[in-house]
C-alpha cells in the first residue's frame, strides 16, 4: 500500500503543497521540450523530402555550432562568424547532396540511413581535428542573446525564470513558425511537399529532386545551428551535445516522422514529461530515469498510434 | 600479386618489426599514454594528457631519458570507453609496457585482474578502485596519493569543520551529484556510511553519461530537496555543465564542493556566479617550478606539446604532470633497485612500492612545493595523503586551507572490508608471491 500511496498520492499532494516547484518544473520542461522539438525538426525536414532518417542531425547541431564559435575565436566578428556559419551550413548541405545523396539514389533507405550514419562519424572525426575536443563557451553575449535572471515571487515561493531560456523559446517558436510559413505558402515549400509524396510525380512535373535535397539538408543545417547556439549557451558546446540530440527520436515517435507541428507537440510532450517524471516519481527509484522515461512515453504512443500523433496514416496495399 | 611477391613483403615486414622491437627492448623504456582527446570527455582528457606527455617528453629532451635510457611514449586514444581502454590495453601489452594509466575508473577495473598475469603495473592515480589501495592484496595496482573514500572523507570532514564539529552535521543534508559511472558511484558506500554513523541525510544525484550537458532535472531537485550542501563526483563536460547549472539554480556556490576533477574552464563556465565554489586539490597550479619552465623551454616553445602556451600550468594540465612524475620516480627507483637501465613491468612495479617524494627529492626534481611528499610501501599502495581545499574567485583557483588529513579511521575499516571483499567474490584471487623489497 505504502508504494501505491507514494505513486498515486504522495507526488500530486507535493505539487499542491509546492506549486512553485511544479511551475519551475514545467517551465523547464517546456524549455527542454521547445529546445527538443527544434532538433527533431531538423530530422522531420530531411525525412519529409527524402524519406531519409537523418542520423547525422546531432553532430550537425555540435558541429555548426562549433563553426561559429570557433570563426570567432579566431577574430571574425560575432554576427559575421553567425553568417559564415550559416553559409557552411549551406556548403555541408551542397556536398552531402553531390557526394552522399546524388550517387545513392534510388537505393534503399536503409543504405542512405547508412550512409548518414558514415556522415555523422566522418563530421566527428572532421570536427575534432579542427576544432579540437575541448568544449567551448558559446558566444552568448557577443550574439546579443540575454543572460541573467528573473526571479518572481509567487504561489508561496519563487519561480526562476533565465532570460536565455525566455529567449531559446521565443527564437525556436519563430524558428518553427516561419519553416511552416516557407513549406506551405511558399512555391519551393510546396514542391518539398510534393517530393515528399512521391519523387516519380514531382520529378515529371520538373521538380529537381537535387535542388530540392539542397534546400532541405540546408534549412536542416539552420535548424541545427539555432539549436546549437542554445543548447550551446545553456550548457557549453562539446562534442556530448550531439547525445542531446538523440532525445529527439523519442519526440519523432511521437510526434511522427513527417509532420512538423508533430516534432513541435511531441518536443513538448516529452520535454515536461521527463522533466515532471524524474522531478516527482525519479526518487522513488533513486533518480536518473529521464534517460529513458522520454522513450517510455513514446512507446506507450507507439502502441496506440503507430505513425505518431500527426504521422500520416500507413495504408498497405495488398 | 604474386605469392611470390607477397611472400617477399611479408618477409621484408618481418624483417623490419624484427629489427625495430630489439631497439625497442635494448635502448629503451616503453611507456603507454592512455588518453582520450577525443568524444564527451576530452574536456578534461585532453588537458591531463598533454602534462602527462610534456613531462615525460620533457625528460627526454632535457636528460636524454631515465638514467640514461630513453621514453618510448605512445598515446592510445581510448575516449574514456572501457571496451576501447582494453582494447588498448591488449594492443600494447606486448610492447613490453612498463606501466599503464588507464586514467577511467571503468578501464581500470576491467585491468586489475589482468595486471597480476601480464607482469604490468598499473597507475590509476588518485581514481580507480578504492580498495586496490591494499597493496597486499593488489600488489599490481597503485593509485596514489589519494582514494576517492580517502576525497570523501576529507570533504565531510571540511564541512564539519565548517559547521563547528562533525557531530554538527547531525540532522544536515548533503547532495551527492555524481556520474552515473563506476567512478561516480564509487564513494557512495562510504558516503552513506558516515551519513549513518553521524546522522546526517545523504541525497543521490546520478547523472548519465548522456544527460551530461542536460542536468536542469537534477538541479531542479537540488532546489526541491534544499541540501545544506552539495558534493560533486563528475567528469569531462558533467563538471562545467553542473557548474552552471548550480549557478542558474541559485544554489549557494559557497557550499558546493568537488572531488579534485574540475579544471579552470569547468568554473569558468558558471560566469561570475561560479565564485565561491570549491574543490579538493594535492598540488599547486602555475608554472612557477623548474620543472614546469623546462617543460616550456624544450617541449613547448620548441613545438613538441599539443598543449596551448595559455594552458601549460592550469590545474589539469599539472594533474598530468603529476602522473608522470610518478611514472618516472617508478622508472627512476627500479633502475637505482635492480641496477639495469632498461627496467621491465616487473621492476617499475618494485618501483613505484619504493617510491620516496620527500621534500628533497621534489627540490631535486625541481618541483618543490609542487606538492606534499608521498611514501609508497608494499602494503601500502596509496599513500593516503592529505589534500588541500580549493575555491574559485572568478578567475584563479585559490588555496584555502591547510592540508585535511583523511578520516583514515573511518575509511581504513571500509577499504580492508572491500579489498577482502574482492578477493573473496573473485574466485581464486592470488595471494601475494611477489617479495617485498627491504626498503618498503
Amino acid at each position: 500500500m505504502d508504494i501505491l500511496y507514494k505513486v498515486f498520492i504522495e507526488p500530486f499532494l507535493f505539487m499542491g503543497e509546492a506549486p512553485d516547484l511544479l511551475v519551475q518544473t514545467l517551465w523547464e520542461g517546456l524549455v527542454s521540450g521547445v529546445l527538443y522539438a527544434l532538433i527533431a525538426l531538423g530530422f522531420v525536414l530531411i525525412f519529409k523530402a527524402s524519406g531519409v532518417f537523418n542520423f547525422a542531425q546531432g553532430i550537425m547541431v555540435v558541429f555548426s555550432a562549433l563553426i561559429l564559435v570557433g570563426l570567432y575565436e579566431k577574430g571574425v566578428p560575432a554576427f559575421l562568424a553567425l553568417i559564415l556559419a550559416a553559409v557552411s551550413m549551406l556548403v555541408l548541405a551542397l556536398v552531402v547532396e553531390r557526394v552522399v545523396l546524388r550517387p545513392l539514389v534510388n537505393q534503399p533507405d536503409i543504405i542512405l540511413f547508412m550512409a548518414t550514419f558514415g556522415l555523422t562519424y566522418f563530421l566527428i572525426g572532421f570536427g575534432e581535428l579542427i576544432f579540437g575536443g575541448n568544449p567551448r563557451e558559446m558566444i552568448t553575449g557577443q550574439l546579443l542573446l540575454p543572460q541573467g535572471t528573473t526571479e518572481i515571487d509567487a504561489l508561496g515561493g519563487s519561480i526562476r525564470l533565465q532570460h536565455l531560456d525566455i529567449a531559446a523559446a521565443v527564437i525556436a517558436s519563430i524558428m518553427i513558425g516561419l519553416l511552416a510559413v516557407f513549406f506551405s505558402k511558399t512555391r519551393i515549400g510546396r514542391a518539398l511537399r510534393a517530393v515528399a509524396d512521391s519523387h516519380k510525380a514531382a520529378l515529371s512535373v520538373g521538380i529537381s529532386l537535387n535542388q530540392i535535397w539542397v534546400i532541405v539538408w540546408f534549412a536542416a543545417g539552420i535548424v541545427a545551428l539555432v539549436a546549437g547556439i542554445m543548447w550551446g549557451a545553456r550548457s557549453g558546446v562539446s562534442f556530448s551535445l550531439q547525445i542531446i540530440a538523440l532525445k529527439a527520436l523519442p519526440v519523432l515517435i511521437l510526434g511522427g516522422f513527417t509532420s512538423i507541428p508533430g516534432a513541435i507537440i511531441g518536443g513538448l510532450i516529452i520535454g515536461v514529461g521527463e522533466k515532471v517524471g524524474e522531478f516527482y516519481w525519479g526518487p522513488l527509484v533513486g533518480g536518473g530515469i529521464e534517460t529513458w522515461l522520454a522513450y517510455a512515453i513514446a512507446l506507450v504512443f507507439l502502441l496506440y498510434r503507430p505513425q505518431g500523433l500527426f504521422g500520416e496514416k500507413i495504408i498497405e496495399r495488398i | 600479386m604474386s605469392f611470390r611477391k607477397l611472400g617477399l613483403g611479408f618477409a621484408a615486414a618481418t624483417l623490419l618489426a624484427g629489427t625495430a622491437l630489439p631497439a625497442l627492448a635494448q635502448d629503451s623504456v616503453y611507456v603507454p599514454l592512455f588518453t582520450y582527446r577525443t568524444g564527451p570527455f576530452a574536456g578534461s582528457g585532453t588537458h591531463i594528457a598533454d602534462g602527462m606527455h610534456d613531462y615525460l617528453r620533457m625528460l627526454n629532451e632535457r636528460d636524454g631519458g631515465i638514467g640514461g635510457v630513453k621514453l618510448v611514449l605512445e598515446e592510445c586514444e581510448t575516449g574514456y570507453d572501457t571496451k576501447k581502454g582494453v582494447e588498448c590495453y591488449e594492443s600494447v601489452k606486448g610492447k613490453n609496457p612498463v606501466v599503464v594509466n588507464p586514467w577511467s575508473t571503468g578501464i581500470t577495473l576491467p585491468l586489475i585482474p589482468r595486471a597480476s598475469v601480464d607482469k604490468i603495473p598499473i597507475l590509476s592515480m588518485a581514481y580507480g578502485l578504492s580498495a586496490s589501495a591494499r597493496g597486499d592484496i593488489f600488489p599490481w595496482v597503485f593509485n596514489p596519493p589519494a582514494t576517492y573514500w580517502d576525497g570523501m572523507s576529507m570533504i565531510v570532514k571540511y564541512i564539519g569543520e565548517k559547521e563547528g564539529g562533525l557531530d554538527k552535521l547531525k540532522g544536515k543534508k548533503i547532495g551527492f551529484i555524481h556520474l552515473d559511472a563506476a567512478f561516480g558511484k564509487e564513494p557512495i558506500p562510504l558516503l552513506q556510511e558516515m551519513a549513518k554513523d553521524i546522522g546526517f541525510e545523504v541525497a543521490l544525484y546520478p547523472v548519465a553519461a548522456q544527460d551530461m550537458q542536460n542536468q536542469s532535472s537534477q538541479w531542479l531537485s537540488v532546489r526541491r530537496d534544499r541540501p545544506d550542501y552539495m558534493i560533486m563526483w563528475g567528469w569531462g563536460s558533467m563538471n562545467g555543465a553542473a557548474v552552471k547549472e548550480a549557478v542558474r539554480s541559485g544554489y549557494p556556490m559557497d557550499k558546493f564542493y568537488s572531488i579534485w576533477w574540475p579544471g579552470e574552464d569547468d568554473a569558468r563556465a558558471g560566469g561570475a556566479g561560479a565564485k565561491g565554489f570549491k574543490m579538493l586539490n594535492w598540488h599547486a597550479v602555475g608554472t612557477n617550478f623548474p620543472a614546469i619552465q623546462d617543460i616550456q623551454k624544450h617541449v613547448v616553445d620548441k613545438g613538441l606539446s599539443k598543449a596551448p602556451k595559455d594552458k601549460v600550468g592550469e590545474l589539469l594540465y599539472n594533474r598530468g604532470i603529476y602522473n608522470s612524475l610518478l611514472i618516472a620516480e617508478g622508472i627512476a627507483q627500479a633502475q637505482k633497485i635492480t641496477g639495469k637501465k632498461v627496467v621491465t613491468g616487473e621492476d617499475v612495479r618494485r618501483g613505484l612500492e619504493n617510491i620516496k617524494l620527500d621534500p628533497a627529492r621534489l627540490k631535486e626534481l625541481g618541483l618543490e612545493g609542487f606538492t606534499d611528499q608521498l611514501a609508497l610501501s608494499c602494503n601500502d599502495h596509496n599513500g593516503h595523503r592529505a589534500a588541500f581545499m580549493q575555491e574559485w574567485d572568478g578567475t584563479k583557483w585559490v588555496k584555502i586551507s591547510a592540508p585535511i588529513e583523511p578520516m583514515t579511521d573511518r575509511v581504513k575499516a571500509q577499504l580492508d572490508a572491500a579489498a577482502k571483499d574482492y578477493a573473496e567474490k573473485n574466485a581464486g584471487w592470488p595471494k601475494r608471491t611477489e617479495a617485498c623489497d627491504k626498503a618498503s
